[in-house]
């Protein structure tokens, strides 16, 4: 692997996750249980449209054979997705959805935090755009995490089995393959073994102000990251990308 | 070929231009014109609020139109990410407009000053206003409520 296909491998897995996570709040739009959530929800998805367009075009430039970031987005099939599993998992109900968000804007802190010190320069200007608004997002999400773990019985154990569920996604974020290990070396690029502990410690100690229990870390699903991925991303693909494969190049 | 207009001028006329979101605010009061230069065209470049602010693509045609307006047809926009913008980069006219149009502005204070009567006793409503960039709140002496610009 050359080294400009390690930036550009690793810029699109980003972006993926970026852009299918955005998928997934914005079928949420409109049916949020309050008025605030559903502008908080909207404008964070928003957010990470943004991102997904800024690291799409990135990787379009790098590559240099014109592919604009719609091409990216809305002509690639499922197996040319490279995002985590844990973001293209049906929302579920409000907990469901929130702890998904919680373990990864967790995760996604630290990396960005990473990537501004990099030596790829889109990427590291991108990230320190972006984890202006991932610390926005984060701090919505924990504060929620504690607020639904701490509150009823009912909502306490509805959010726990959220996160029972959820966690067995969470071993794919720290899990170097070789694009990662690629991209730390020749680029001074994040190092997941380290953001592991951070992410441990930052979780922990929510989890824990949310009078929730930790799940075991025991069997880890994997595969987004090459390309393998549930039969979810495949249903959330044919709506989002239905308008541009029946009317191909339309604009408005 | 030299450029029959100054530096000067475009940052005049791009004084002009209104934020969408808050048209009571310029481009130039909210801070993101980083760079204005007329070689042999001018080139206007902007940084965005949000990388999803909707307004971004709004904001680069305003520009486009307002030069084209007054007879600058070879314009070029540019977009820079870096330095990253923060509501720091809002001007002290900007943030006057700001509290004269009923948004607190961005404080790096805890207390935030009614926009109406400049009472602290204040509270939140809401962390998440009607864009992104505000949030609600409360004046609990003359009892109006306001939009403070979060400060990011
Ligand atoms: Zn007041």
């Amino acid at each position: 692997m050359t080294s400009d296909e390690t930036r550009i491998a690793y810029t699109l897995r980003l972006a993926d996750n970026a852009l299918v996570l955005a998928q997934r709040m914005v079928e949420m739009v409109a049916a949020e249980p309050e008025l605030e959530e559903e502008l908080a929800n909207a404008n964070f998805a928003l957010d990470y449209i943004g991102q997904a367009r800024m690291l799409y075009t990135h990787a379009g430039q790098l590559e240099g054979k014109g592919r604009s970031e719609d091409d990216f987005a809305f002509v690639r099939d499922e197996h040319e997705f490279r995002n985590l599993l844990l973001l293209e998992q049906p929302n579920g109900h409000f907990g469901d959805a929130l702890v998904r968000q919680f373990l990864f804007e967790t995760w996604y802190l630290h990396l960005l935090d990473g990537l501004i010190a990099c030596s790829e320069r889109g990427l590291s200007e991108i990230a320190a755009r972006a984890i202006k608004e991932v610390k926005y997002h984060s701090r919505h999400s924990s504060q929620w995490l504690v607020r639904l773990g701490d509150g009823t019985e009912l909502s306490h154990e509805r959010v726990q089995a959220s996160l029972d569920d959820a966690w067995r996604y969470t071993g794919e974020m720290f899990a170097a393959d070789e694009i990662d290990v690629a991209f730390q070396r020749e680029f001074d690029g994040p190092d997941l073994a380290a953001i592991h502990k951070l992410w441990r410690r930052d979780v922990e100690k929510t989890v824990a102000e949310a009078t929730l229990r930790l799940p075991d870390d025991d069997w880890m699903l994997s595969g987004g990251k090459q390309g393998r991925h549930s039969e979810h991303l495949g249903f959330l693909l044919a709506e989002m990308q239905y308008l541009q494969r029946s009317f191909p190049g339309a604009t408005w | 070929m030299t450029n029959p207009v100054s530096v000067a001028q475009v940052y005049e006329w791009l004084g002009e231009v209104p934020d969408p979101e808050i048209p009571v605010l310029s481009i130039l009061d909210l801070g993101i014109v980083r760079d204005v230069s007329v070689k042999d065209k001018v080139t206007v470049t902007l940084t965005p609020t949000y990388s999803g602010c909707p307004a971004t693509e709004v904001i680069e045609d305003s520009v486009l139109e307002a030069l084209k307006g007054r007879g600058i047809d070879d314009v070029v926009v540019n977009r820079v990410l870096s330095p990253p913008w923060t509501t720091d980069w809002i001007t002290e006219s900007g943030r006057d407009k700001l509290r004269q149009y009923g948004i607190a502005p961005p404080s790096r204070s805890r207390e935030i000053a009614c926009p109406q009567c400049e009472s602290l006793h204040t509270e939140l409503v809401s962390e998440f206003g009607s864009t992104a960039c505000k949030s609600s709140w409360r004046c609990k002496d003359c009892l109006e409520p306001f939009e403070y610009f979060k400060c990011l």
